[in-house]
């Protein structure tokens, strides 16, 4: 008997929802090493963990509530990786969005029906418009997306905190932070008294067009076109650096939603904690989820529930909170691997007896 | 403005500019040798930050600096060869193999250090590297103290540019290595291991990304904290883009870096631009970008750069 591998041509579905859960659940199972370091029980450390996540009804709208800017990331990552534009630049995009709709929403001349409008229009278009500078480099100068949109990440950051600390600094705070919004430019909570606010909403909504846009659409057909070879995509006449560069814009906007629903929802103000990386989360998220939109929805929610449980699971046993963090790369690394089932087939074969 | 230059363009500037530049070089090498194989590493931040970590835990309980330099190498060649497992034996893609593997490091580091150190209010910190200057050399005047009155990692970082360039252009498995990295199918037909040549050259990276990493919690800073890296193992990834895969062009590139970088922290402790000290952090990261806009056009990477080698396909 022996064991050998075939190429696949096409992968059946229902991997789509099998490689992620096997990913995960070996992630898990690998990361338990790390609990057992810390010297706390596993069971009970996975128990408090799923507890903190989704124990009673607000613990679980909390994990919506977060699941909110991963989806918009998550999203981000898969319409461009989708196109191969490495937009590793979602967590600055994020933080455009927040500038600009933290700027909007404190407004004093705008009319109250307007604010929170403009804010998603905004930060949306400030997400784009960062997001369109490492397109423009690459494809006029022809340089490396990875490095642009990471080093952008920077500036973007350390430029925020500049104006955090001078001229926009909010008076009134001893600390680096904006001032507030106007209470009209706030989301309006979908669910008194929990934190569930429209930007959970919007997220869900954001996925189902972004799913609508990429499955029919043309550009969204240009876009899987140019991502899965694009010279023969140039030779049926795609546009290749205008799709690059307009996936980059959309993956950009989507970014700039994360940052909106942060500050019309949550914090009502940007500040240098705004984002826990939400930006590079959103690789892990689009990665497990096959860079399908819709799929982004259950993997954020589940990396969500991971970084809410590990708090609550950091308390109840004194693992280091970090555990989110390595989960995240772990299951990006065991996702990758189960993505090879997605390639070839292990066959078992008898040999026939030579003679 | 001439008392600005006057102020910033002294000796300690240039001196500053060394020091700040080697760990960068060292990192940029590692890079180096990583895509002249044929695999763009992009584990470099993850493996920096936890190395640091690795590198600084174990010369804070063991007393010996130098044994956290090569418990920091070891963790890079561990994390080089997982990077190797990932890319080379079962080929996938190199992008998001590198993000996993940075952000698995990254998350053991926070993860290793809270575990090891918990929550002190005062952060641990060791007693870091002195500075070794070289006997005679130093007492040079303007170059002693730029190039000889240093930590003897400096030293040996910038001695490994001949190094690695003599490895590289004049030995059989430099030559190898070029091959692998060009065309691997005539390197296979010539009887190289391309897979083993690619892990050799990412535990290198791996390596030398470790001991860049632990300069940084070791020589230039005493402790390790959560933003020691911030970015700078991203910024060698446009180093090696700028020096042109050529270890000469890549000291070159990292020195740069390294004026840019004190320039900037000369500027900020000087005092005499007012302005808020991030418009100052941002500045190294804005004029990469805009060094790779002017050179990128014109650069050539590896031909195998990002390309997966299966033996059956040709």
């Amino acid at each position: 008997m022996q064991f050998r591998l075939e190429t696949r041509v096409r992968s059946p579905a229902w991997m789509n929802l099998v490689l992620p859960v096997a990913a995960v659940s070996i992630t898990l199972v690998i990361c338990s090493g790390l609990i057992a370091a810390a010297g706390a029980d596993v069971f009970a450390a996975y128990g408090a963990l799923f507890k903190g996540a989704f124990g009673n009804r607000f613990n679980f709208i909390e994990t919506l509530v977060k699941a909110a800017p991963l989806i918009f990331t998550g999203l981000a990552v898969a319409v461009a990786f989708r196109a191969k534009f490495w937009n590793i630049g979602a967590e600055g995009q994020l933080l455009a969005g927040a500038m600009a709709a933290a700027f909007i929403g404190a407004r004093e001349g705008l009319p109250a029906w307007s604010l929170v409008p403009l804010m998603i229009a905004g930060g949306a278009a400030a997400g784009g418009i960062w997001a369109s500078v490492p397109a423009l480099l690459k494809v006029r100068f022809k340089v490396d997306d990875v490095v642009a949109t990471l080093m952008l990440n920077f500036v973007m950051f350390y430029g925020m905190m500049a104006l955090l600390s001078g001229p926009w600094k909010d008076s009134l705070s001893g600390y680096p932070d904006s001032p507030d919004i106007r209470m009209d430019a706030e989301f309006p909570i979908l669910l008194e008294p929990t934190r569930l606010h429209l930007g959970v909403l919007l997220a869900g909504v954001g996925a189902l067009l972004v799913w609508l846009l990429m499955t029919r659409t043309t550009f969204g057909f240009a876009i899987r076109a140019v991502g899965e070879n694009a010279r023969a995509a140039a030779h049926g006449g795609i546009p290749v650096n205008r799709v690059v560069f307009f996936t980059a814009v959309l993956s950009g906007g989507l970014a700039g939603l994360a940052g909106v629903g942060e500050v019309a929802g949550l914090h009502f103000q940007v500040m240098a904690t705004l984002s826990p990386g939400y930006g590079y989360t959103g690789i892990v998220i689009a990665m497990l989820a096959r860079l399908n939109p819709i799929g982004v929805i259950p993997s954020a929610i589940f990396f969500a529930a991971i970084a809410t449980g590990a708090e609550t699971m950091s308390r109840a046993t004194g693992v280091p909170v970090f555990f989110a963090d390595v989960i995240q790369g772990a299951s990006l690394i065991c996702m990758l691997v189960a993505l090879l089932f997605t390639q070839y087939r292990v066959r078992v074969q008898t040999l026939a007896r030579n003679a | 403005m001439s008392d600005i230059f006057e102020q910033i363009f002294q000796i300690g500037f240039f001196t500053a500019m060394v020091r700040v530049a080697t760990p960068l070089l060292l990192a940029t090498l590692g890079e180096m040798f990583s895509e002249r194989s044929g695999v763009l590493n992009l584990g470099i931040e993850g493996i920096m930050l936890l190395a640091a970590m690795t590198g600084f835990s174990a010369g804070y309980f063991s007393g010996s600096l130098w044994l956290g330099i090569v418990v920091a190498a070891m963790t890079g060649i561990v994390f080089g060869a997982l990077m190797g497992l990932l890319t080379v034996t079962l080929g996938l893609s190199q992008h998001v193999s590198g993000l996993g593997v940075t952000l698995l490091c990254s998350g053991l580091a926070f993860f290793g250090y809270r575990l090891v150190f918990g929550q002190p209010s005062q952060p641990p910190n060791v007693a870091a590297f002195e500075s070794a200057p070289v006997p005679l050399l130093s007492e040079l005047p303007v170059l002693g103290p730029i190039l000889f009155d240093h930590v003897t990692l400096v030293y040996l970082a910038f001695l490994l540019v001949p190094v690695a360039a003599f490895v590289l252009y004049r030995t059989p498995w430099g030559l190898n290595l070029r091959t692998v990295g060009e065309n691997p199918h005539a390197a296979a037909s010539a009887g190289v291991s391309v897979a083993w040549k690619r892990y050799q050259a990412l535990m290198i990276s791996g390596a030398l990304f470790g001991i860049g990493g632990a300069y940084f919690s070791l020589a230039q800073f005493n402790a390790f904290t959560f933003g020691v890296i911030s970015g700078r193992g991203w910024v060698c990834i446009a180093l090696v883009v700028l020096g042109r895969w050529d270890p000469w062009r890549c000291a070159f590139a990292a020195l740069l870096f390294g004026a840019v970088d004190a320039l900037q922290l000369r500027l900020q402790s000087s005092g005499v631009i007012d302005l808020p000290f991030q418009v100052f952090l941002l500045l190294p990261f804005l004029i990469t970008v805009v060094a790779m806009a002017l050179v990128a056009r014109n650069a050539r990477a590896p031909a195998a750069l990002l390309l997966p080698y299966r033996k059956e396909e040709r």
